[in-house]
C-alpha cells in the first residue's frame, strides 16, 4: 500500500497560516496603552515607596552597623539609635495578640461552619466582616477604657499565681494589702488585647472560609463510619483546614504587627529590653515612629525610616509564607469536588 | 424472573414514611447540658464569694465556664461513652468562644454609644468646630464639624486617586495580561504588607521635610490614598479575576472590541464585588488613624481647602481629645467615635446591599 503524500504544485507560492490574533483596532490600542500606562503609574507608586524606604535605610545602616538591631536605647543627641527593644515590645504586643486571638478565631470559625443554624450563618459571617471595618481608634477606646481595669487586675492574678514565670514577672509585691495597680497598666498585655480584636476577625475569616471548602464525601464518610460532630471536625475539617488556620494567623500576626494607634494609646513608652509583659511600660516599631517623627531631622528621620522598612520587611516576610502556606494546602482540591 | 416491577396498591393505605432525624437531642440531653451551666455558675459563686482569694465579674465568669465545662463532662461520663463526652464538652468550648467574641464586639459597640451619648444629643455636635472651646465648656459649645468635613473631604481626595488606578491596574493585571502584568501584581501585593504609619511617614518625610510644605489636608489624603492604593487594587483584582471566561470570550466572538468586553461585560459583572472591594477599602481609610496623625495637624476650626495648612479629621480627632486627658473633651471624643463608628456602618450596609444577589440575573 503507497502513500500518496501531496504534494506543492511547484512554482505555487508557500502557504502561510492565518494570523488568528487579529491586529488590534484602534480603540483597542488605546485601551492597552492608557492599561499599561495606569498600571506603570501605580508600579512607579507602590515601587517607589519600597524603594525609597530601602534607600533610606542604606546610610544608617552603614552608620550603625548591626547594632542597629541589637541597641536598646533611641537617643539620636547622644548618637545612640537602635531597635532592639522595640522589636521585642512589637513581638510580644503581637505575641499576646495572637495566643489570645488565635484560639478565639478559631472556635468562632468552627462555630459558624459547624455549629450555627443555616439561616444564621449568613448574618454571622457579616458581623465578622463588620468587626473587620470597626476603626482600630475605636479599639484603642475600648482596651485603654473598658478593658484597662478589669485586664490589670487578669494581669495581677497571673503575677500572684504564675509570677515564677520570667514573662509574668512585675516589679511590684503581688500580696501588698493595696496592689500597685498602676504598675500592670500600659503593658504590651493590654495593648495586646486591643490588637487581639484586629487579629480575630482577619484569622477568622480566613479559616472559616478554609473550613467551609472541607469536601462533604469525606464528612459523610466520617459521619458513615459513626464519627460524632467533633470527629469530623478532627478528623476532617481541621486537617483539609490546616492551610486557612495556620495562613489566617500569619495574616493576623502581620496586622498585629504594623497596628500604631491602638498601641499608642494604651502603651507607656520605655525603651527597655524587657520581657515582663504584664508590666507597665513597652514600645513597638510604629509607636515608635508616631512618638518621634515630630522632632526628627536629618539621621533620626532616617533611622525612624529605617525601622518603618524593617517593619514592612518582616511584614512582608510574613505575608508571603502565610499566602504560600494557604495556596499549598489541600483547600479547594477536594476529593469530590 | 419477572423484570416487571410491581407497584404497591394505592388502596391499601401505608403507614406514612418518615424520615428518621438523624441527629437526634432527647430531652435528657439537653437537661444535662443545661443544669450543667447551672451547677457550674453555683460551684463558681460559691468558690468566688467562700473559698477563693479573689472576687468580682470577671473572675466569676471565668471560674463559671471551668466550673460548667468540669460538671458537663462530669455528668455526661455517667451515662455516655468517652466520645461523646469529649465531643459535648469541644462543643460547649466552641460555643464558649464564639459567645466571647460576640460579647467582645458587642461590648465596643455599646460601651462606644453609652459612653458618647453625653456629647451626641445635642445639636452643637455637629453644626460647629471647637474654635474658641474650652475644656470646661458645656456640650452646646463646639462640636465636631471641622473633624466631619475633614474626613470627607481627605477620603474624598484619596477616592478620586485611588479607585481609577485601583481599579485600571486590575483590569490591566487581569484583561491585558503578560509578563509585566505578574510583575505589576508582585508588587502591589507586597505593598500591602505596607504598615500605614510607614505610609504616613513616607509622606511626611516626602512632602513636609525634603519639600517643606506645611502640614494640610493634601498631604494626609495622599498618605491615606498610598495606603489606600494596594488594599483596593489587590481587591479589584481577586474580584475581576472570577469573572467567568464564558463570558468574555462570548463577547469576543461576537466581534466585539477588547476595551467593549471590558466595559460592557466585565465591568458590569464585576460590578457588586467591585463596590464592595472599594467601600471596604474606604471604610479601612477614614477610620486609619496614624497616617493621618503624621502627615494633616489637629486644627480646632473648620478648614475647607485641603491645601491650606492644617486640618482634623474624625479619628486624629478622637485621638488628640482623649489623650487631652479632659473628662469633657473624652466625651466629645467618644461621641465622635460614635460618629465614625456610624460612617463605617452606613459604609458596610451599602456593600451588604450591593452583594446581595439580585433578583432575575441568571
Amino acid at each position: 500500500m503507497s502513500t500518496v503524500v501531496p504534494t506543492r504544485a511547484p512554482g505555487a507560492p508557500a502557504a502561510t497560516p492565518r494570523s488568528i490574533a487579529g491586529g488590534h483596532a484602534g480603540a483597542d490600542r488605546v485601551f492597552v496603552v492608557a492599561m499599561r500606562a495606569t498600571a506603570t503609574t501605580v508600579l512607579l507608586i507602590t515601587g517607589g515607596i519600597g524603594l525609597f524606604l530601602a534607600w533610606q535605610a542604606v546610610p544608617t545602616l552603614r552608620r550603625y552597623g548591626f547594632s542597629f538591631f541589637t541597641e536598646t536605647q533611641w537617643e539620636p543627641d547622644a548618637d545612640v539609635v537602635g531597635i532592639g527593644s522595640v522589636l521585642v515590645g512589637t513581638f510580644s504586643v503581637a505575641l499576646v495578640a495572637l495566643v489570645v486571638a488565635f484560639p478565639l478565631a478559631l472556635a468562632t470559625a468552627l462555630y459558624i461552619n459547624e455549629y450555627a443554624p443555616a439561616r444564621f450563618s449568613g448574618m454571622l459571617v457579616s458581623l465578622v466582616d463588620l468587626m473587620a471595618a470597626v476603626p482600630s481608634i475605636i479599639y484603642g477606646l475600648w482596651g485603654f477604657f473598658l478593658m484597662q481595669p478589669h485586664a490589670s487586675a487578669v494581669a495581677l492574678w497571673l503575677h500572684q499565681h504564675l509570677g515564677f514565670l520570667p514573662f509574668f514577672r512585675v516589679h511590684a509585691d503581688p500580696n501588698a494589702a493595696v496592689w500597685e495597680q498602676s504598675r500592670y497598666t500600659a503593658s504590651a498585655f493590654i495593648a495586646g488585647l486591643a490588637v487581639a480584636m484586629m487579629v480575630i476577625p482577619m484569622a477568622c475569616a480566613v479559616m472559616r472560609q478554609v473550613f467551609s471548602q472541607a469536601p462533604l464525601g469525606e464528612r459523610e464518610a466520617a459521619y458513615a463510619l459513626g464519627a460524632t460532630k467533633w470527629g469530623v471536625i478532627k478528623s476532617v475539617v481541621l486537617p483539609f483546614g490546616r492551610g486557612g488556620i495556620i495562613g489566617g494567623t500569619m495574616l493576623g500576626l502581620g496586622r498585629a504587627l504594623g497596628e500604631t494607634i491602638a498601641v499608642l494609646l494604651i502603651i507607656s513608652p520605655a525603651f527597655v529590653l524587657k520581657f515582663r509583659m504584664l508590666e507597665i511600660g513597652t514600645n513597638t516599631v510604629s509607636a515608635l515612629i508616631a512618638g518621634r517623627f515630630g522632632e526628627a531631622n536629618g539621621g533620626q528621620l532616617s533611622a525612624l525610616l529605617t525601622a518603618g522598612f524593617v517593619l514592612f520587611v518582616i511584614t512582608l516576610i510574613i505575608n508571603t509564607l502565610a499566602a504560600i502556606v494557604v495556596a499549598r494546602s489541600r483547600s479547594g482540591a477536594g476529593t469530590d469536588a | 424472573m419477572s423484570t416487571s416491577v410491581v407497584r404497591p396498591e394505592p388502596a391499601i393505605a401505608q403507614p406514612p414514611t418518615k424520615t428518621r432525624a438523624l441527629a437526634t437531642v432527647t430531652a435528657e440531653d439537653r437537661f444535662v447540658e443545661l443544669g450543667s451551666w447551672v451547677g457550674g455558675f453555683a460551684l463558681a459563686w460559691l468558690l468566688n464569694t467562700k473559698l477563693l482569694p479573689w472576687s468580682g465579674g470577671l473572675a466569676l465568669a471565668l471560674t463559671t465556664i471551668v466550673a460548667g465545662l468540669v460538671v458537663l463532662a462530669v455528668a455526661t461520663s455517667i451515662t455516655e461513652p468517652r466520645p461523646v463526652v469529649v465531643d459535648r464538652v469541644v462543643a460547649a468550648l466552641i460555643h464558649v468562644g464564639a459567645l466571647i467574641v460576640g460579647l467582645a464586639l458587642l461590648s465596643t459597640i455599646v460601651f462606644i454609644l453609652v459612653r458618647g451619648f453625653a456629647a451626641l444629643p445635642h445639636v452643637a455636635l455637629l453644626t460647629q468646630d471647637m474654635s474658641g472651646v474650652g475644656p470646661r465648656d458645656d456640650f452646646n459649645r463646639g462640636g465636631i464639624l471641622h473633624a466631619i468635613v475633614g474626613s470627607l473631604i481627605q477620603v474624598g481626595i484619596a477616592i478620586v486617586i485611588t479607585v481609577p488606578l485601583g481599579i485600571g491596574t486590575a483590569v490591566f493585571m487581569t484583561e491585558v495580561g503578560g509578563k509585566y502584568a505578574r510583575i505589576v501584581r508582585t508588587v502591589v501585593e507586597a505593598m500591602t504588607a505596607l504598615p500605614s504609619i510607614v505610609a504616613g511617614l513616607f509622606i511626611y518625610t516626602v512632602m513636609i521635610v525634603t519639600l517643606g510644605l506645611s502640614r494640610s489636608g493634601l498631604a494626609a489624603s495622599l498618605a491615606l490614598a498610598v495606603m489606600m492604593l494596594p488594599i483596593i487594587a489587590r481587591a479589584s483584582d481577586v474580584v475581576l479575576s472570577v469573572v467567568p471566561g464564558g463570558l468574555r470570550e462570548a463577547s469576543l466572538a461576537l466581534g466585539a472590541s477588547r476595551w467593549r468586553t471590558v466595559w460592557h461585560v466585565v465591568l458590569p459583572t464585576a460590578r457588586p464585588g467591585l463596590a464592595t472591594a472599594q467601600i471596604l477599602g474606604v471604610a479601612r481609610g477614614i477610620g486609619e488613624t496614624s497616617p493621618v496623625l503624621l502627615t494633616s495637624g489637629a486644627a480646632g476650626f473648620l478648614v475647607l481647602n485641603p491645601t491650606d495648612g492644617v486640618m482634623n479629621s474624625l479619628p486624629l480627632f478622637i485621638y488628640t481629645t482623649v489623650r487631652s486627658g479632659e473628662p469633657m473633651y473624652i466625651a466629645r471624643a467618644f461621641a465622635a467615635a460614635t460618629v465614625l463608628l456610624f460612617i463605617v456602618l452606613i459604609l458596610f450596609v451599602m456593600t451588604r446591599y450591593l452583594a446581595r444577589p439580585r433578583k432575575g440575573s441568571r
